[in-house]
């Protein structure tokens, strides 16, 4: 992959996705990146300080496939997301406090402290979830584009995955059904390498993911992860197909996770020279210094967004404890949506 | 000399080792289970002594993987399958009960189907409804598997090796909370017989019949209503199907009261069989209260820690229910 090059570019050479997006929605973007970073370094700093329970499966380096993939979605297009699912969250416009309130287990939670980082979702923003089974997003995203159809709506549906996800029946019954009936659906497989520790090598019979997609009958695009440009450029020509009648695409994002599958993982299966790669590789860099030096963005103002996202996620911290504790006489609730059992 | 302590988890890798070492065909698969060493650090270094031969990595399949080893086992393979959560099972119901389940019958005991699946199961550790459920009478429904649940180190090395020399498939839930806890296990290759229960604390007021980590809870239960005056006996279940029916209606006898303490969801668990056999048999006679179910909750186990640990028994709730079946005070 290449490095970024500091020379100004003129305007009329920019890649469309620069000329695309105005500053404001540039610098958001930026913003967002930061906000999914920090947001999950905070998370993992209240970890450790035994502040939330249970585990969780952090992003840090795959900030520019989540925020590229939803920059020029609608509040009606849907996501399904992964149990590695921050960073589309942010990504599609939620709240870092009322994240955080999940993480701790409150009410103000955006799943009143019933589901945690596994399963945050954010319907109003059209997250319809992350998700505890690997691939269990997969048919129902199609299942929402289906809908999409039948109400006659020009919406879409994005569906996060993992390479390891690709590996299961739902992965293949899922694009065989969107392929069958065009649905309008984005499959974006993040392929950060491996599943929990085992290798794309080792699993998949094919190279790329992306690779499946003639199978399927689709368009199948390989993009660098790690460059925002690269993913977002993708993904809006995929989305122009489905608003357009034309049918479900196949993107793979090629990125890494820099942190370990969980907080159990020993890092046993790769070693340090390929992460200290991948950290060079940092997509948060990459689009700063473009930025920079499309004359975009001055540095002292990329320092203030990032210095910003910090106050956010400190605030948000802070909203998070506190937040109301569940009842346990409220145990049932939500279990049916009208009285049962 | 003192005897050897190892932890659950230990003792579960103890005899997935030995049964390799004795029996060449006896083979694991499961994901994560080479080099990560197992979601739960179960397999651990198996993968340095056996090869990845012998200790397979799967993809992430689990429906077409855990077809691949009722295949091996139909073909004179003896593969030992790790779900990584027993949620994850659910994704692999077809091939576990419309497959290995019936294939011997449907095929006239003309071939067996000698597999064996181990389920992480039980709630606690902050993972949520999709990673936390007790699906273990889920498949003591059905007929042609057998279901184990060890609730000690000692049990879960000897009843494992029991279901790798069974014949048939044998479905062994372990849980997860249980894993690190330490306790007495034989160095040698023993067996703990499948079918039978076990009385783990003798008493005289009422019986408590627990699986798994209610085992624990109970016996804690039992200690403290012993300063009561109350004489709790504790049945240890260990197998859920087929059911030791004989030791449950002895100890009812004698106790003339009887409590299921399990962490599945309450209705149509384990306890409702239990408790429907004693009303059955010759014990129902002998009974001096209405029988007791303490389950789980009639709901998904929640993320916070205060609603997960109120959505299945524990030792305070054991104490309370069980004192006043036997005593009629709260
Ligand atoms: C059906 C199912 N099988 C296994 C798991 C355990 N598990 C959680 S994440 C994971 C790895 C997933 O890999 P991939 O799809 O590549 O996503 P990544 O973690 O790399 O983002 C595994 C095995 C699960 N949650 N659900
Ligand atoms: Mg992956």
């Amino acid at each position: 992959m290449t490095q970024v090059t500091q020379e100004t570019v003129a305007v009329s050479n920019l890649r469309d996705f620069y000329r695309h997006f105005d500053t404001t929605a540039l610098r958001d973007a930026l913003r967002r990146m930061y906000l999914i970073r920090r947001f999950e370094e905070g998370a993992e700093e209240a970890y450790t300080r035994g502040l939330i329970h249970g585990t969780m499966h952090l992003s840090i380096g795959q900030e520019a496939s989540a925020v590229g993939s939803c920059m020029d979605l609608r509040k009606t297009d849907y996501i399904t997301s992964t149990h590695r699912g921050h960073g589309h969250c942010i990504a599609k416009g939620a709240d870092p406090k009322l994240m955080f309130a999940e993480f701790f287990g409150k009410e103000e939670g955006y799943c009143r402290g019933r589901g945690g980082s596994m399963h945050i979702a954010d319907v109003e923003s059209g997250n319809l979830g992350a998700n505890g089974i690997v691939g269990g997003g997969l048919p129902i995203a199609v299942g929402a584009a289906l809908a999409i159809r039948k109400q006659k709506r020009d919406d879409v549906a994005v569906c996060f995955f993992g390479d390891g996800a690709s590996n299961e029946g739902a992965f293949h019954e899922a694009l065989n059904m969107a392929a069958i009936w065009k649905l309008p659906v984005l499959f974006i497989c993040e392929n950060n390498k491996y599943g929990m520790s085992v290798s794309t090598e080792r699993s998949m019979a094919v190279r790329n993911v992306a690779d499946r997609a003639p199978a399927y009958n689709m368009p199948g695009e390989i993009v660098d992860g790690n460059r925002i440009e690269d993913v977002s450029e993708a993904v809006m020509r995929a989305t122009a197909r489905a608003r357009n009648g034309d049918g479900p695409s196949l993107i793979e994002t090629k990125t890494y996770r820099i942190r370990g599958h969980s907080k159990s993982d020993r890092n046993r299966y790769r070693t340090k020279e390929e992460i200290e790669e991948w950290k060079a590789r940092d997509p948060i860099g990459h689009f700063e210094a473009n930025l920079e030096a499309f004359g975009i963005l001055r540095k002292d103002e990329a320092e203030a967004i990032r210095v910003a996202a910090e106050v956010e996620i400190a605030a948000a911290v802070e909203f998070a404890k506190g937040g109301t504790d569940p009842l346990p006489a409220d145990l049932m609730r939500d279990v049916y949506t009208k009285g049962a059992a | 000399m003192s005897a050897r302590e190892l932890s659950y988890a230990e003792a579960v890798r103890e005899a997935l080792a030995q049964a390799m070492e004795a029996d060449e065909r006896v083979f694991l698969m499961g994901e994560d289970i080479g080099v990560y060493g197992g979601a739960f650090q179960v397999t651990g270094d198996l993968v340095h002594r056996f090869g990845e031969d012998r200790v397979m990595d799967t993809p992430i399949a689990e429906l077409g993987a855990a077809g691949v080893a009722v295949g091996a086992a139909l073909a004179g393979s003896k593969p030992v399958f790790e779900f990584q959560f027993s949620d994850f099972a659910t994704l692999a119901m077809e091939q576990i009960v419309n497959q290995a389940a019936k294939i011997r019958f449907m095929l006239g005991g003309k071939v067996s189907v000698p597999l064996v699946m181990r389920f992480p199961a039980g709630s606690g550790t902050g993972a949520a409804a999709q990673h936390s459920q007790s699906l273990d009478a889920w498949f003591a429904h059905v007929p042609g598997l057998k279901v184990v649940q060890p609730a000690t180190p000692h049990d879960a090395k000897g009843l494992l090796l029991s279901a790798i020399d069974d014949p048939d498939p044998v479905m062994v839930f372990e849980h997860k909370l249980l894993y690190k806890m330490k306790g007495e296990v034989p160095e040698e290759a023993y067996r703990v017989p499948i079918g039978k229960a076990l009385v783990r604390r003798e008493g005289r007021h009422v019986t408590i019949v627990a699986t798994a980590i209610m085992v624990h809870r109970a016996l804690e239960a039992a200690e403290i209503l012993s300063g009561e005056g109350i004489d709790v006996e504790v049945i240890d279940l260990r197998t859920l199907r087929p059911l030791d029916t004989q030791t449950i209606i002895e100890s009812v006898k004698k106790t003339t009261r009887l409590a299921c303490v399990y962490e599945g969801v309450k209705t149509l668990g384990i306890g409702a069989e239990i408790s429907a056999m004693i009303a059955e048999s010759e014990a129902f006679d002998y009974l001096d209260a209405p029988i007791l179910r303490l389950g789980g909750a009639e709901a998904p186990i929640p993320y916070n820690p205060v609603l997960e640990k109120a959505a299945v028994p524990q030792t305070d709730g054991i104490i309370a229910s069980v004192r006043r079946l036997v005593t009629g005070r709260i």
